[in-house]
């Protein structure tokens, strides 16, 4: 059964705002901490925390525990329903990181000659276009080995743009 | 010292806004790409495009590659295990933490060092 794209408030009603408050804690810290070590050891290594799962865990268990309340109103055990809905949640985190890459490929690529502005806005455009293509794909069950091989042929291009750039410098 | 702050709070209010929006999608596939949002980077690049300059971002967006390829095998990773077994969500991200550590890390020390 295909499921439309909607929005349901239900999730904010039951959440604590400690919840909001902790991931607020984790994100925050992930940005000041991406600056420091920028300080320290220069931005080849920041960049990389720029895709670290800060508040992954956080939402992970969040989902899990709100999944696992809902069956349990109906006088069901939540856990295995909980797990699944935490498993489903990050297959799709995993599309929307082929979405992230894009978006650090766009501002490599574009920046030092192009407006910071611009190049950001198309980039985080990239991220939503990609991640929701790749979903929609995912959903309709379109893709499969030529999709993987279409994929890894992107995956191998990107490594040789990073290595031929690494053997400019 | 105030940097830092500033990194803080708008990384953690751009984190929040990612994060409220993800909450209030169904169904949970789509609410999960907004898991792998580029929020941290936004805060990130935006400061440090205004402070350092935008060669500077350009290079942390080349490390970012390789931080989204591990985010990639350690949230495919997540799912897996959480799909097959009986474990909490909090301690199976967690444990697979240093995947991405892994992933990411090897992948600079190959082809960023």
């Amino acid at each position: 059964m295909r499921m439309p794209v909607r929005v349901d408030g239900s999730a904010l009603r039951d959440s604590k705002w400690s919840q909001y408050a902790l991931r607020f804690l984790f994100g925050g810290i992930v940005t000041a901490i991406a600056g420091l070590v920028a300080q320290h050891y220069g931005p080849v290594i920041a960049g990389l925390l720029l895709a670290f799962p800060a508040i992954f865990p956080a939402s992970a268990t969040l989902i899990e525990k709100h999944e696992k309340q809902q069956k349990e109103k109906h006088g069901m055990s939540g856990t295995v329903r909980g797990r699944q809905a935490a498993s489903v949640d990050a297959a799709g985190s995993a599309m929307g990181s082929l979405g992230l890459l894009v978006f650090a490929v766009i501002i490599w690529q574009f920046l030092p000659e192009h407006s910071a502005g611009a190049v950001l806005s198309i980039a985080t455009l990239a991220w939503a276009v990609v991640s929701v293509s790749v979903w929609q794909l995912r959903k309709r069950r379109i893709g499969g080995s030529r999709g993987r091989r279409v994929g890894y042929s992107c995956l191998k291009l990107i490594i040789a743009m990073i290595l031929a750039s690494k053997m400019a410098d | 010292m105030i940097q830092i702050l500033i990194r803080f709070l708008v990384g953690g209010a751009v984190v929040s806004l990612f994060a409220l929006i993800a909450d209030v999608l169904k169904p949970k596939s789509f609410a999960g790409l907004f898991g792998a949002a580029p929020s941290v980077a936004l805060a990130t690049l935006a400061l440090t495009m205004a402070t350092k300059g935008a060669s500077y971002a350009a290079v942390e967006a080349r490390s970012m590659i390789a931080g989204a390829i591990a985010f990639f095998i350690f949230a495919s990773l997540v799912s897996w295990i959480l799909m097959r077994y009986p474990f909490r969500a909090l301690w199976v991200t967690l444990g697979a933490m240093p995947v991405w550590f892994v992933v990411a890390f090897g992948l600079w020390s190959v082809a960023l060092k």
